[in-house]
């Protein structure tokens, strides 16, 4: 258990805001951990976030950090970057700030290839707004505005990434927090765009709709239905009804984006 | 050897651009909209090799998103688009104002609302540019008449923006956006440039937010070190959110206050024949071009008319009104709007002065006849 990543907390912001329960708090531990074995500067460190519940993480950490507007933390991420490449950029996003109000900035920031490492809190609902449902809200669940059961088919926001061009793309849960922090890490290592999708457990909003009253539900459903991609890869597990993957669910080589731009730089200063 | 001022022949957009450029601008987003288009495509071929940065957003939320977020890093910053952008642009100039960060928005006006007319010009988003974000907000708002003068007012509201930690929005006509006419280009050495305030302080002690109603505190770029927190939520002094009817107050205050205790060094006004004016015409952008023909025409025909021009429409000149109502003129506003600026006019004349709103929303320029024979009407 690593006993230092308080120093990376803005101790006077807390106690924080979430609900008794929520896994955002370990989902954000994780995101620190992962921060101390990845060793980076300190100010060279860069948190970017939207707006829900899960981005309010953003200001209980101890580096630069902007909250910024619902969906759009991935453009003003992609600004910082592009104006300062040497900056390390992490981006806090909720399942709705990510998918449904930011999802046309997903699939581009995938496209480019820029170099952030993006951490989608999948709590599969709006926490912030009371419980609506999000474009990752599985079919049937129930919602304050599908109160007879979600209706639209939902997204895998992995495949999506994956799809528009992503070179990092991993799920986990805040059960397996282990594997989360090993995924933030080769995230942030990855030169390029890393989304790794949090499933994380949202008791307030979702889970006393959905017949999960306890937070402990919640995580148990995580351990039954998560299944090692590389176990469906060995053949050794098939994934049954309802269930999901986890792991490094896809990476791939192609040119970074800020890179691709000092090739512009060049072509631009021979004219 | 450099001349000190080189007269060049150049389009509004353009002057526009390069202006931003010679302000010491470095970085573009946008997306293509008619009639703006040009200044992202300057943008687009300069910026590269002056080591600046260009990137073409998915559309114009991300484009002042990424615009913001170059500016907390230190860079100067800007994008430029028209009416239907500009809409969609509003939530994150509020961001912007309240996390104070500077950057300019150049708003070339089109036909509206909606798609409207995309070629014609218009002066529809002068309210728009005011109380386009939500919630009380600074706003300083810069129009130019002339392609020499947006070279000039651009790299004016560059340097605003900076001073004041704000976004600034230059309003650019259409006509004069695409209109081709002589720059009276400095040397950009010679230009007198602002940087935004940056802390001298030790960490523990510096309050990006803080400061009196009328203070413009010190902010630090993103990777110097002091590890600040922005956030649209309103904030303490430090950057924390707050929920303290206190801390919203003076914030709101401050927001809107720094803007306003310092007028004086923002508008800006012309005044032309006003000594002996039976009668006045206050306009802007490309409308005082007519203006000015009918004024001159006015006086040849013994009807002697002044005529007031501000290039700063928001914080709006209310002295020059002040001074026109005082002398007892009654005051005529031609505006490509069905009557924006006018109700600024009517709110400072209080009933002293007769005023007289002349409108046109049809696509077309005044001609200096009609504005004279709205003169000759009288009030
Ligand atoms: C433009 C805009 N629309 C709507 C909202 C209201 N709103 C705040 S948070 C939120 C959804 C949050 O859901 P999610 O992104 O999944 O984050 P969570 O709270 O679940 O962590 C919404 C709709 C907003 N702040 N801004
Ligand atoms: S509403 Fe849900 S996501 Fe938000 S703090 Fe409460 S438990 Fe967490
Ligand atoms: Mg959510």
């Amino acid at each position: 258990m690593p006993s230092d990543i308080i120093r990376y907390f803005r101790e006077e912001m807390l106690p924080h805001i979430w609900c008794p329960g929520c896994g955002n708090g370990i989902v954000l531990r994780d995101i620190a951990v992962a921060l101390e074995r990845l060793n980076l500067p300190r100010d060279k460190v860069v948190i970017v976030s939207g707006i829900g519940c899960s981005s309010r993480a953003a200001t209980y950490l101890d580096f630069d950090t902007v909250h910024t507007t619902h969906g759009r933390a991935l453009p003003f991420a992609t600004g910082i970057k592009m104006a300062k490449p040497d900056l390390h950029v992490f981006v806090i996003m909720g399942d709705g700030d990510a998918s449904a109000i930011g999802g046309n900035h997903l699939i581009h920031a995938c496209r480019r290839n820029i170099d952030l490492t993006a951490i989608v809190f999948n709590n599969s609902i709006y926490g912030m707004t009371g419980g609506q449902y999000s474009p990752l809200t599985a079919m049937g669940k129930k919602a304050t505005t599908a109160p007879y059961g979600m209706f639209e088919p939902s997204f895998d926001i992995c495949r999506v990434a994956e799809a528009s061009g992503a070179t990092f793309v991993g799920r986990s849960t805040t059960y397996h927090n282990q594997l989360l922090i090993r995924l933030i890490v080769e995230g942030a290592e990855n030169k390029g765009f890393s989304l790794i999708e949090a499933v994380t457990h949202c008791p307030t909003s979702y889970g006393r709709r959905n017949k999960l009253p306890a937070p402990s539900d919640m995580v148990r459903w995580q351990k039954e239905n998560a299944v090692l991609i590389n176990k469906i890869r060995d053949g050794a597990a098939q994934l049954k009804e309802g269930q999901f993957t986890i792991g490094v669910l896809h990476r791939h080589e192609a040119t970074e984006f800020t890179e691709a731009y000092m090739e512009v730089v060049r072509r631009a200063r021979k004219q | 050897m450099r001349k000190p001022i080189e007269i060049r022949l150049m389009q509004g957009n353009e002057a526009c651009a390069q202006a931003a450029l010679d302000a010491g601008v470095r970085f573009f987003a946008g997306y293509p909209i008619t009639p703006s288009t040009e200044i992202a495509e300057w943008m687009a071929r300069e910026l590269p090799a002056l080591g600046g940065k260009f990137i073409q957003m998915e559309d114009e939320i991300a484009s002042i998103s990424a615009v913001i977020g170059a500016s907390l890093t230190g860079a100067k910053a800007m994008t430029a688009t028209s009416g239907p952008g500009f809409s969609l642009m509003q939530e994150n100039i509020g961001y912007a104002c309240m996390i104070e960060i500077p950057c300019l928005i150049v708003n070339v006006q089109r036909g509206g609302p909606s798609t409207g007319r995309p070629t014609a010009p218009a002066q529809g988003d002068v309210m728009q540019s005011r109380w386009g974000t939500h919630g009380d907000h600074p706003a300083i708002v810069i129009t130019p008449w002339s392609v020499d003068e947006t070279y000039y007012l651009t790299v004016k509201a560059v340097n605003l923006a900076e001073r004041f930690r704000t976004p600034v929005i230059l309003l650019l006509d259409e006509v004069i956006a695409h209109l081709r006419e002589d720059v009276r280009k400095p040397d950009p050495r010679k230009l007198k440039l602002l940087e935004r305030p940056r802390p001298s302080r030790d960490r523990n002690r510096f309050r990006p937010f803080g400061g009196a109603l009328d203070e413009v505190p010190p902010i630090a770029d993103i990777g110097m070190g002091y590890r600040c927190n922005y956030t649209g939520l309103v904030h303490d002094e430090a950057g924390h959110p707050s929920n303290s009817p206190e801390v919203t107050d003076q914030l709101i205050r401050r927001l809107v206050g720094k803007v306003e205790a310092r007028r004086e060094e923002i508008v800006h006004w012309e005044e032309t024949f006003m000594e002996d004016a039976q009668v006045v015409v206050l306009a802007y952008g490309c409308s005082a071009r007519s203006a000015m023909r009918a004024v001159k025409t006015a006086r040849t025909q013994g009807l002697r008319a002044g005529m007031i021009r501000p290039t700063t429409l928001w914080p709006f000149p209310d002295k020059a009104v002040e001074k026109a109502a005082a002398m007892g003129l009654p005051v005529l506003v031609p505006e490509m709007n069905l009557g924006q600026i006018v109700l600024e006019v009517e709110r400072l004349a209080a009933g002293r002065v007769p005023v007289k709103r002349l409108s046109r929303v049809d696509g077309q320029l005044f001609t200096p006849d009609e504005i004279l024979a709205a003169l000759k009407e009288g009030f």
